[in-house]
């Protein structure tokens, strides 16, 4: 086939519509979310004294980081998928939960506290952290990287590392519901390295997912 | 050269609101750009450069695919030169040359030089025979004997509507092959 062959048929195939890609992450999201609220549900669910726990700022806190988290990777995430976009105009948004959490744990210090640090720190439920967060991302990541398979990213493992961000801010979000331990120090250790492995693990999956 | 860009972006505004003639004269206007860059990339890294014509042949399925991530209020030139510099280095990198491609290849091309094809692209055409019957006979119906959709959709007594989905199926698993080959 010489190009001229080929441009006659790019040309008789421009009446295809590609889907925009925000919708196609959203549908794409919007299919995976069952399967990770099923783990919840199955294996956590809410805390039972959910209902004084939303009068403590601090529990409240914990979805003000995991939201932004997962708003701000979206949006770097839908940014990236252009072919000609890079981190560095968009990427700062990525601080926007990390200031949260640095303003909760400043704003925690102020405060008088029962318990000593490092106890507030290693809390009760590291592990079901570490296990549950990366557990219900991975159902939303793979979601979110077939949805932004329509997208062009130049650094295809950086794009995977956003979408593994923006499926553990998802996790991480429906997690905190569930979690007794409401520090902010709790959650800058356990939820960022939760994250962390859901982030690496995006990028590995991306880096041959995300290639056009 | 802006001028060039300029109408570019135009030409693209227009396809994409379904003027199929704009698209074709935006795709033949590129061809030459991409080619003059793609011949410079491969000397550069001591490749021959008669292989340049499937590299612009995978540039133009890329622009194809990917033309709704497009910005349509910004300029198009950016973005096809980002598309095109991301193809050049996959092609470098598939045969075993890591490089860096300056993008200012592709935005320095002056307007007059226009290279003819030298060597027939092969690695499209053998991908080609690779798809399913169905998409490769719609395929080869549009490209080779440059059928319309409509006599296509008569010669295999086929919909009209499933002849544009054979079509774009195949362009896309046909970039598929390409990619992961």
């Amino acid at each position: 086939m010489d190009t001229d062959q080929l441009i006659r048929t790019l040309t008789a195939d421009n009446a295809y519509r590609p889907r925009p890609i925000g919708l196609a992450l959203m549908m794409a999201l919007l299919a995976a979310a069952p399967v990770s609220l099923l783990i919840f549900f199955a294996e956590l669910g809410v805390r039972p004294d959910v209902m004084t726990a939303m009068h403590n700022p601090f529990f409240d806190l914990k979805f003000a980081v995991t939201l932004a988290l997962a708003a701000s990777a979206i949006a770097v995430s839908l940014h990236l998928s252009r072919p000609e976009a890079s981190l560095r105009s968009f990427g700062w948004w990525l601080l926007i939960p990390a200031g949260i959490l640095v303003a909760a744990i400043s704003g925690e210090m102020m405060m008088p506290q029962r318990t000593p640090m490092m106890t507030r720190l290693i809390g009760k439920n590291s592990v079901a952290c570490m296990t549950a967060i990366p557990a219900m991302s991975l159902p939303l990541l793979v979601g979110a990287l077939y949805g932004l398979r329509q997208g062009a990213p130049a650094r295809p493992a950086i794009a995977g590392a956003v979408a593994g961000l923006l499926s553990a801010g998802l996790a991480a979000t429906v997690y905190a519901s569930h979690c007794t331990d409401d520090s902010p120090l709790f959650v800058a250790t356990w939820y960022t390295l939760a994250t962390a492995i859901v982030a690496s693990v995006g990028a590995l999956m991306g880096a041959r997912a995300l290639r056009y | 050269m802006r001028e060039r860009e300029d109408e570019w972006t135009d030409l693209m505004r227009s396809a994409i609101s379904g003027d199929d003639a704009a698209y074709h004269r935006l795709l033949k206007a590129i061809t030459p750009v991409l080619r003059a860059a793609a011949r410079r990339g491969l000397a550069r890294a001591g490749q021959p450069v008669d292989q340049s014509e499937d590299i612009v042949q995978d540039i133009l399925l890329a622009v194809h695919l990917k033309r709704q991530t497009w910005d349509t209020s910004a300029p198009f030139a950016p973005w096809l030169f980002a598309i095109a510099r991301n193809k050049l280095i996959d092609a470098l990198r598939r045969r075993g040359r890591r490089i860096f491609v300056n993008i200012d290849d592709f935005a320095e091309t002056l307007p007059g030089e226009t290279p003819e094809p030298t060597a027939s692209p092969g690695e499209v055409t053998a991908q080609l025979q690779a798809l399913p019957a169905r998409q490769r006979d719609v395929l080869q119906s549009i490209a080779v004997d440059s059928a319309s959709i409509k006599d296509t959709a008569a010669k295999f007594a086929m919909t009209e509507g499933a002849v544009r989905v054979a079509l774009h199926r195949g362009l896309a698993s046909l970039t598929a092959k390409l990619r992961d080959r």
